[in-house]
């Protein structure tokens, strides 16, 4: 497979990777701060899942209280940087602001919420301490953002705060599994530090099985576990673990493990599934400098899961899309996968993400590919969850109480993408968030 | 229909239009008198001279930013003309010759003394300007050397020095005041009665515009220190307004008002005149954008003129004094309550905080569900669908806002319908009290014979 470096220097590379939206300056975050109603009991608070008070950040930006717009945002959401850079903030906060309906368009509140993060950042403020010591001691599995928030809260509170990743880099998908033109691994591991400046211990490449998780139950006086998912949900049709043949997250994953010109890419990169994942793959094919890429989709453009701002990025970065095609085989040829057979399909409704299906004999048709990704979300990690058969799971989701995020297990609660099949950053922040008063509620 | 012609006259001098420039920085020199003439104003009256230039600092202005916008109000301590008589002279007289159809005024303020007030008034009227404006006002800088505010504050040297200028003067003279008194009406019946043709106001109100944070020093800052400067702009506006009425509504004044004071658009030109004002004079708003502002004064005024059948700025200048009471004569059985447009609104809440806590706990907030909401008030904005998501603008945790008014204890204060962002989406009805009207005065005279109850609180508060 060829490497991005083969085409692109190391600097065209970096600038391909740049932030995307930029960062805001003084004078843009000024300006647009005044836009803000200051609403009362403010839609967009009420739509942000960890409800950061945001007309208080944003009058706080206007009146030249950065640090303070910081403390109010991470208050309520210690990754409020990463959530600034990488929330669907078109359907959350900016999505019910009030200045969609009179002036047509929000308060660019993502953007603005990370003026006040980086101002903070870049001079090393340090809002949070931990009061004395409770006694009591809390596990977390895993380091991703529900484990981080979920941490730091406990320890806000004084308790003793361990979390075992298995990786041997933390922050689970906020570190790995963004597109690093939103959130660049450094980024990320500077907000793990935040976590870590408060006194939580992080220990990595700590593996966590069925008897580890029991052990921990048994050693600490809750645990919380926010363990993700496993693997990228097969295809289920022939030859797709063929070489040539990628799962998202692993194509994701090299873009922060190394440097930008060793990551693989494909002269031609197929992408199969069309939600927000699928998304991150095809922008970041074409920043990595792949010729073509493409996105196929079973169903129609009006049902693409993706979110409406991520089909325009696709569409600037000039990624071509096959609607209605539905993956039959991967075609193999020298034992390398060089394209997937598709056939047409036909919808009921199309407009509908969960319309019966049904194909058109004689449709199939080839895309010529050289790398093949496929994007269909994760599946549980249901080899660690069988292993509890104390633990209710509900269709792959581990089941919790909503108000205290406690498991069916005593002293076990959970939060993250294990409850919810797949969530944004901010929906994992906020079941650490209620999970660790669950715990602080139950010591 | 021709637009109507806004030539008008003021203390006997005609000019293109009622817009003139105030005495101030950009009425410094030939130069910008030209420039501004030829962008539109009806007049100027020139940068106060003296016999000698004097020494200013640097920095000299500093504002007030609110919100987002930049000079709400501006505050300066630069003193008059630094440029010598014998220039200045000269060139007015070049720009009157030149620009012989526009106001062209003097500012003049000199020592106190009355040879030397003849003195300037003779060389400056020599130049053939339409007259002089005296400087009573200044608040700093030339009010420590007793003159300025100094002689403004006082009223029986406004008119005794009014008395010496217009012993010699042949061309007409306006006694400009200074806001920084307890009662400008008194000052102005004082320049009335020294013979002045007519007065101007406001000038520059006392301020400190603000300290530096960093280097705690006050704004603007010379060499660490500052000192009280003259506060104008659109922040003074309501002040001079008053003033301007307050004068005006004097039956002892009975002279021209030229109107000062934070105008910026020609909605204020045309308040000042309808508080009396015959001419109205402008600095901030030129300092912030320059002469081309005159442009949005004319057209502005103009159409407003059309659409209410105005032939001459003498039509409506004047029209609102009889509607500025003392508040005894306000009737005290009005009422109005406001309304919510619940079409319009964009569910802020900024109405219900702004009652709930600052006014009179009259509007009611119900959490409605967002399907209830979609389905019985519609939505004026397009709902945005995104990745398989409706988005409710206004909308948070399934609930909207609504707010409607408690019109039972609604005191019709305006609060909401001032606070709230959308235009007439909150309006004040006037409902009928079924009593005939009745002020505060004879409120008093009818508990005083016992032949009407007291007004009893309201129940709700």
């Amino acid at each position: 497979m060829p490497r991005a470096g083969d085409n692109l220097s190391a600097e065209q590379l970096k600038q391909n990777f740049a932030d995307l939206p930029a960062p805001l300056e003084l004078d843009e975050a000024l300006t647009d701060a005044a836009r803000c109603l200051y609403c009362f009991d403010a839609p967009c608070t009420r739509a942000c899942p960890t409800h950061i008070d945001i007309p208080k950040f944003i009058r706080q930006i206007m009146h030249r209280n950065s640090i303070g717009a910081a403390q109010t945002i991470l208050e309520e959401n210690i990754l409020g940087g990463s959530c600034a850079r990488a929330c669907p903030t078109e359907v959350l906060c900016e999505g019910a602001c009030v200045d969609n309906t009179l002036l047509k368009a929000p308060v660019q509140i993502g953007r603005l919420q990370r003026y006040a993060c980086d101002a903070a950042t870049a001079k090393g403020v340090r809002f949070f301490e931990a009061p004395p010591p409770t006694g009591k001691r809390v596990a977390i599995v895993g380091s991703g953002p529900a484990g981080l928030s979920c941490a730091h809260e406990l320890r806000r509170a004084g308790h003793e705060v361990v979390v075992f990743e298995a990786r041997d880099i933390p922050g689970g998908l906020n570190t790995l599994g963004i597109s690093a033109y939103k959130i660049s691994t450094e980024f990320s591991l500077s907000e793990v530090e935040l976590v870590q400046q408060i006194g939580v211990d992080i220990r990595l490449n700590h593996h966590v099985d069925a008897d580890g998780l029991r052990q921990l139950v048994a050693d600490y006086d809750a645990v919380f576990m926010g363990i993700g998912l496993g693997r990228t949900a097969p295809l289920g049709i022939e030859n797709e673990d063929a070489p040539g043949v990628w799962e998202a997250l692993d194509f994701i994953f090299q873009t922060h493990t190394k440097p930008f010109e060793d990551c693989e890419i494909g002269k031609h990169v197929l992408v199969i599934g069309a939600g927000n994942t699928a998304a991150d793959i095809a922008t970041q094919a074409t920043r990595l400098g792949a010729e073509k890429v493409t996105i196929a989709y079973r169903r129609g453009e009006e049902a693409m899961p993706a979110f409406a701002y991520e089909y325009e990025y696709m569409k600037s970065d000039g990624v071509l899309f096959d609607w209605h095609a539905q993956p039959n085989r991967v075609v193999v040829s020298d034992g390398v996968a060089t394209g997937v057979e598709f056939i047409r399909t036909k919808l009921a409704d199309p407009s509908s993400r969960t319309s019966k299906l049904s194909t058109i004999s004689g449709s199939e048709f080839v895309i010529c590919a050289d790398m093949i990704v496929k994007a269909l979300g994760q599946v549980p990690l249901s080899g660690l969850l069988d292993s509890l058969p104390n633990l209710k799971v509900d269709s792959g989701k581990v089941s919790i109480d909503p108000a205290t995020g406690a498991t069916s297990i005593p002293k076990l609660f959970a939060g993250g993408d294990c409850i919810s099949k797949g969530g944004e950053i901010v929906d994992a922040v906020q079941q650490g968030k209620i999970a660790a008063r669950g715990i602080n509620g139950s010591l | 229909m021709a637009l109507p012609d806004l030539t008008t006259e003021f203390c006997g001098v005609s000019a293109p239009n009622p817009f003139w420039l105030a005495s101030a920085p950009p009425t410094n020199s030939a130069y910008q008198v030209r420039r501004a003439f030829e962008a539109g104003w009806g007049g100027a009256v020139w940068k106060t001279l003296n016999h000698e230039p004097i020494v200013n600092v640097s920095s000299r202005y500093g504002a007030v930013d609110y919100d987002g916008r930049k000079i709400l109000g501006l505050n300066n301590i630069e003193l008059i003309t630094d440029r010598t008589l014998e220039v200045n002279l000269r060139e007015i007289a070049e720009v009157k010759r030149d620009f012989p159809n526009h106001a062209l005024f003097v500012s003049l303020m000199v020592e106190t003394k009355r040879e030397t007030w003849h003195d300037i008034v003779k060389q400056t009227q020599d130049t053939g300007a339409d007259g002089i404006e005296l400087n009573f006002g200044c608040p700093h800088g030339m009010s420590e050397r007793g003159m300025g505010a100094a002689v403004g504050q006082v009223p029986e040297y406004t008119r005794m020095i009014t008395e010496w200028v217009k012993e010699v003067a042949t061309i007409p003279v306006i006694v400009k005041l200074t806001p920084n008194v307890t009662h400008v009406a008194t000052v102005g019946r004082a320049a009335a009665e020294g013979g002045a043709d007519a007065i101007s106001l406001i000038n520059t109100i006392n301020s400190i515009i603000g300290i530096d944070l960093d280097t705690l020093a006050p704004k603007p800052s010379v060499r660490g220190k500052g000192s009280h400067g003259g506060y104008c702009g659109p922040a003074v506006k309501p002040i001079a307004l008053n003033m301007v009425s307050e004068c005006a509504r004097d039956k002892d004044i009975n002279i021209p008002i030229s109107g000062i004071g934070g105008i910026q658009s020609w909605q204020d030109a045309v308040e000042f005149m309808l508080v009396g004002a015959g001419s109205v004079q402008v600095c901030t708003a030129v300092m912030h954008y320059g002469f081309r502002i005159v442009e949005h004064l004319i057209s502005g005024m103009q159409g407003w003129m059309l659409e209410r059948g105005y032939k001459s700025t003498s039509d409506f200048v004047g029209l609102s004094v009889p509607n500025i009471r003392h508040w005894g004569d306000l009737d005290l059985n009005y009422k109005v309550v406001a309304e919510i447009d619940q079409e319009k609104c964009v569910h802020c809440g900024l109405c219900y905080i702004a009652c709930e806590d600052g006014c009179h706990q009259s509007i009611e907030r119900e959490q409605q569900p967002v399907d209830e909401y979609l389905a019985s008030n519609g939505h004026r904005a397009e709902l945005l669908r995104s990745g398989g998501i409706t988005v409710v603008p206004g909308a948070g945790e399934d609930y909207v806002n609504i707010l409607t008014i408690n019109q039972d204890t609604c005191v019709g204060c305006n609060m909401c319908s001032l606070v709230c962002p959308v235009d007439r989406c909150i309006s004040m009805k006037e409902v009928d009290t079924g009593k005939a009207p009745m002020s505060w005065s004879e409120y008093q005279e009818g508990l005083a014979a016992g032949t009407i109850d007291k007004i009893q609180p309201p129940e709700h508060v």
